[in-house]
């Protein structure tokens, strides 16, 4: 019984703290579809957090954090949410015409403490961090994370009102929409980390499908001085792309540091 | 007169060429496949950069079958879906179309309204682009200068498109 809960609880730690590329463990959801056209349109999205992508091989997404927002910024159902061994699995009707942005992750607080001679660690919300009296620990430590794992899809044409709209940690905003990405042509996002430009932002492309090879043949690129990547992907098929960001945050007067991780997927077409 | 009155008549019924109409013709090659479906076709006339001018025929699925709308298979016509179908209401009068059989289709249009009517004089391409549900796409062009000249302009898919021809009907 207790090793159960140990193990849901080490579960649950790391579904927290995967994310970026720190970790060999990649986050991710694929949609079935990025690009379609016509009418009564769906899509079916996998999420999972695994070593290949995007193969399904080491634990399912949690979907309880999965939004989706339509292309007038409004919330879209996820509907036939499952959750597997490995994968999780959700559905999208895409009612309206334009570009849909699926968004999983959240936001959270990290504290370490002295106790009794011994290291305390404690993970939770902004709300569980004051009713919990973590603050107020003799020489706490507290750190913050913004996670976000989003893919785009598109009906029709591709439309821009869903990127970076929130305003906190890592957000992706199109210089080249990311569902309209060619092999072969040059590709440009660009970052915005808390609304504003995120210089010297380390970000890793690989390409799905990696299982097949012997080498991840990932592009490791760093964002410039207005927050955009560029890079030009060589061949057709899905890719997956992690950024992380350490900077700063006021926390009830103090100064705190907050780490922000981003992940997508995209598709690049046969040119 | 009354004779000759009919016959041009008859003529604009048939689509039969008169002098200076612009005639396309694409070869849909037959093939010798397990499941074969019609291809989806778009025609279109493009700048030397690629960007769309004007389009003139899309042949798809227009009814629902079993497999849903035709409609949502378009994207599949990938570069003329990008370049424009995207941006289109479907369907389009005049250019959208239902698919066609193996064989050489050909498309008279006028060369003094419509598409090629409005066309400034300068280096074009005519594109034709097809895909076909379980198989394959292919795109093909041929580079032409408007107005057309008197010879025919003609390029070859390789798999599911044949010849490609454009020129100027009743030469």
């Amino acid at each position: 019984m207790k090793t159960t809960f140990l193990k849901a609880c080490a579960v649950a730690a790391l579904a927290l703290t995967i994310a970026g590329s720190a970790s060999a463990h990649r986050a991710w959801m694929l949609p079935s579809s990025f690009t379609l056209s016509g009418e009564g349109q769906w899509v079916t999205v996998d999420g999972a957090i695994s070593n290949n992508l995007f193969y399904p091989n080491h634990h399912a997404m949690n979907l309880d954090s999965v939004t989706v927002f339509g292309p007038d910024g409004k919330p879209v159902e996820a509907q036939n949410k499952a959750s597997g061994k490995y994968r999780s699995v959700f559905d999208i009707a895409l009612e309206k015409e334009g570009t849909y942005r699926i968004s999983s992750g959240g936001a959270g607080y990290m504290a370490s403490w002295e106790e009794g001679g011994e290291r305390k660690r404690w993970r939770g919300t902004a709300e569980t961090l004051k009713s919990e009296g973590i603050e107020a620990k003799p020489g706490v430590q507290v750190t913050g994370n913004v996670r976000r794992i989003e893919t785009f899809v598109t009906l029709g044409a591709p439309t821009t009102a869903v990127f970076a709209t929130e305003g906190t940690g890592l957000e992706l905003k199109p210089v080249t929409h990311p569902n309209d990405v060619y092999a072969g042509e040059k590709v440009s996002f660009q970052l915005l980390v808390d609304g504003a430009p995120a210089e010297g932002v380390e970000v890793d492309i690989i390409r799905g499908s990696d299982r097949y090879r012997d080498s991840e043949d990932g592009l490791k690129l760093t964002t410039n001085a207005e927050g955009i990547l560029t890079f030009t992907p060589e061949e057709a098929g899905a890719y997956w792309l992690s950024a992380s960001a350490e900077g700063k945050s006021m926390l009830n007067g103090k100064e705190i540091g907050v780490r922000s991780s981003y992940v997508a997927t995209f598709e690049a077409l046969p040119h | 007169m009354r004779a000759v009155l009919t016959i041009a008549g008859l003529s604009l019924l048939t689509g039969q060429a008169v002098a200076d109409d612009v005639a396309i013709e694409v070869g849909i090659p037959r093939l010798d496949v397990a499941e074969y479906h019609r291809p989806y076709v778009a025609i279109w006339i493009a700048n030397p950069d690629h960007s769309v001018v004007s389009n003139l025929a899309v042949w798809y699925q227009q009814g629902e079958t079993g497999e849903g709308k035709g409609e949502t298979w378009l994207k599949d016509i990938r570069q003329w879906w990008r370049r424009t179908g995207r941006e289109l209401a479907m369907p389009v009068d005049g250019v959208s179309g239902p698919t066609k059989a193996p064989g050489t289709h050909e498309i008279v249009l006028p060369s003094d309204k419509g598409a090629f009517g409005n066309l400034k004089p300068g280096n074009y391409q005519l594109v034709v682009e097809a895909a076909r549900e379980v198989g394959g796409r292919e795109l093909v062009s041929v580079p032409f200068t408007w107005p057309l000249k008197g010879e025919a302009l003609s390029t070859s898919g390789e798999r599911e498109l044949g010849k490609v021809t454009l020129r100027l009907a009743g030469k």
